[in-house]
């Protein structure tokens, strides 16, 4: 696993075009996620990094440009190989009523399968390795309906372990979670990077979390790259200034030590000028 | 380890699946159910015979009376196999609808699927009624296949949308059934008594030729369901998470479609426009085995044959004068949708 850290990058894009409609949201963009890190795409609203997500996972199609994937076109690819080296969790996904966790992680195996071989030892075996890697295994035969929203975003990511890629693509996985059960699933991320060497690249809108789980840090401006490194080099009140109009300050995380933005905003505009 | 699954694996060779572990318990409840409405139905009629006796008969033994086997056989069995797959047929349909379009309340009979077919066979039996019944089926069949192609490509935008295809569809199917009633209206009256029977729904009369016509269509189109319950389950999870997961989103979907169109386009010509058991067997197998596909195909299915075979005894059984099964089906599939409609409004 470790050699593929020192690979070169699996999954890059060159002169990538995205957009709905008429509208170009990602214009030119040339981006390349490095193998067996975590790659934290950060941006204001509306900015395109969702949509250079969805373009990476190929869900859109470009307009001008390509997505390579282990050097080829993936539009090249069959779409079953592509899904057994990327997988991507959409945001919000919604699963049909009454599916249990255990139907929906067997989901993920699906590029493994044809007509004729639907549930193969193999199969089983992912999908329970998946179960017990996040911790799903007591609540497997629930219901996702019953679940708590934390329970139900790890369900789905245990689907995409059961998919049993390489690269992990995910469209902020950490919305509407509460703060604990947010740090819950960065850690487990960060486990699966660790452990299994998986190369994952996320949206995540809170900066201080991007910080510290991200080994390199994207910031995406109008469809364009602004920036990217590792956070301690990108994330300056500069950056935070240009890419979401924000007044802040930076200081070190008391714990990881991370870059830490602290916002001023207009209650504290005076205090600030005060301090000055 | 996978309590809740059963799982049937060949070795050597490269087959394996698994269905919920509920499913052969209630698959064999579902036929036993529709077993006892066949053996009241074969003996219910003019002539009556005992239970037994229509056991006997079936089972090829000797009987009391040397009749049996000519009214059971020839004349009552035909018709009620017919029940049976086309009560089969309209409820995989409608699972496979329903599952392709996100939508519970989605059937063969609300995106315009039987409204194509029951106008152009009404078409025939109106403008043409000297042309032989026999191509009636065909003609049923592809009018269903015209308009559900026509949805198709009108919902068709860089993409099919599940709620394109249903709004498309509705819209359809009161165009398609305004023509229809058109149709009956200016037509000649006895052509038009005659398709209205037909739109009703009915198995009145059907014979061993129509069992066989009908037979290949719902063995086929149904084995092929059964083959492509992944690909539905995977649908299922919405356009983008089965296209991250390695389905050719279009292509299966479209695939899907017209297997269900076969079925549902099969069923309707065979015997007209039997209502709203695509809508209500995918519900009940849903509430006896869950949503997963691999086993509500099959419970779905066995439990469209067995309200068709009961809604049909029940509509000779019930009144003096005999009632087209559709009728029935209709009188319990109406309130059904509307508590549907009610249930998924309170959530």
């Amino acid at each position: 696993m470790n050699q593929k850290k020192n690979s070169l990058n699996r999954l890059k894009t060159k002169q990538l075009t995205l957009g709905y409609d008429n509208k170009p949201i990602v214009v030119d963009l040339n981006v390349a996620i490095a193998t067996g890190k975590i790659t934290v795409l950060v941006g204001a609203n509306g900015c395109g990094k969702s949509t250079l997500l969805r373009g990476l996972a190929r869900l859109l199609k470009p307009r001008g440009g390509m997505v390579y994937l282990d050097g080829k076109a993936i539009y090249k690819l069959s779409t079953k190989t592509v899904a057994k080296r990327l997988g991507m969790l959409p945001q919000t996904p919604v699963a049909p009523e009454g599916l249990t966790v255990r139907d929906l992680v067997a989901q993920g195996r699906y590029p493994h399968q044809n007509w004729l071989q639907q549930w193969s030892a193999e199969d089983e075996r992912m999908v329970e390795e998946a179960l017990t890697i996040t911790a799903m295994k007591e609540l497997s035969s629930r219901s996702l309906d019953s679940l708590s929203g934390g329970q139900r975003q790890r369900a789905w990511i245990a689907m995409t372990l059961a998919q049993d890629t390489d690269i992990l693509l995910l469209d902020e996985p950490t919305t509407y979670l509460d703060l604990s059960h947010q740090v819950d699933l960065l850690d487990l991320l960060h486990e699966l990077n660790e452990n299994k060497g998986k190369t994952i690249a996320m949206v995540l809108h809170d900066l201080n979390l991007a910080c510290r789980y991200a080994d390199h840090l994207i910031a995406i401006k109008q469809g364009r790259i602004y920036a990217e490194g590792a956070p301690e080099q990108i994330m300056t009140v500069n950056m935070v200034q240009d890419v979401f109009n924000l007044d802040c300050q930076i200081v070190p995380d008391p714990i990881a030590g991370t870059p830490m933005c602290i916002p001023i905003g207009r209650k504290l505009k005076s205090f600030s000028s005060l301090n000055k | 380890m996978t309590k809740q699954w059963l799982i049937i694996r060949l070795k050597g060779f490269p087959v394996s699946f698994y269905i919920n572990r509920q499913v052969p318990g209630i698959l064999l409840a579902i036929a036993l159910l529709t077993l006892a409405g066949i053996v009241i139905s074969l003996g219910y009629g003019e002539y009556q015979i005992p239970p037994l006796e229509v056991i006997k008969t079936l089972l090829g033994l000797e009987t009391t009376n040397p009749d049996y086997p000519f009214i059971i056989n020839t004349l009552r069995l035909p018709r009620i196999l017919v029940a049976f797959l086309v009560g089969t047929g309209l409820a995989i349909a409608g699972t496979i609808i329903q599952g392709i379009t996100r939508n519970p309340l989605a059937a063969p009979g609300i995106i315009g699927v039987n409204a194509g077919a029951s106008l152009s066979a009404v078409s025939l039996l109106v403008l043409f009624p000297n042309a032989p019944i026999s191509i009636l089926p065909f003609a049923a069949m592809v009018g269903a296949l015209l308009v559900s192609l026509l949805i198709y490509f009108l919902a068709w935008d860089g993409g099919s949308s599940p709620i394109r295809l249903i709004l498309v569809g509705v819209g359809f199917n009161l165009i398609v059934n305004a023509i229809t009633n058109l149709m009956v209206t200016f037509g000649d009256i006895n052509n038009v008594s005659q398709a209205l029977v037909w739109l009703a729904g009915s198995v009145y009369g059907r014979n061993t030729e129509q069992v066989l016509a009908l037979l290949p269509w719902i063995g086929i189109f149904g084995i092929l369901a059964l083959l492509l319950a992944g690909e539905l389950n995977t649908l299922n999870l919405g356009d983008d998470t089965a296209r991250c997961l390695g389905s050719k989103v279009e292509w299966q979907r479209g695939l899907l479609l017209l297997t269900s169109v076969a079925l549902a386009g099969a069923s309707v010509a065979t015997a007209g426009a039997v209502g709203f058991v695509g809508l209500m067997a995918p519900h009940l197998g849903r509430q006896l085995v869950g949503s997963s596909h691999q086993g509500l195909l099959p419970v779905a299915g066995a439990c469209g044959g067995m309200l068709v075979v009961w809604a049909d005894l029940l509509g000779r059984l019930l009144f003096a004068i005999e009632l087209p099964c559709g009728i029935i089906t209709a009188a319990i599939g109406a309130p059904y949708f509307l508590y549907l409609l009610i249930q998924n409004r309170a959530q």
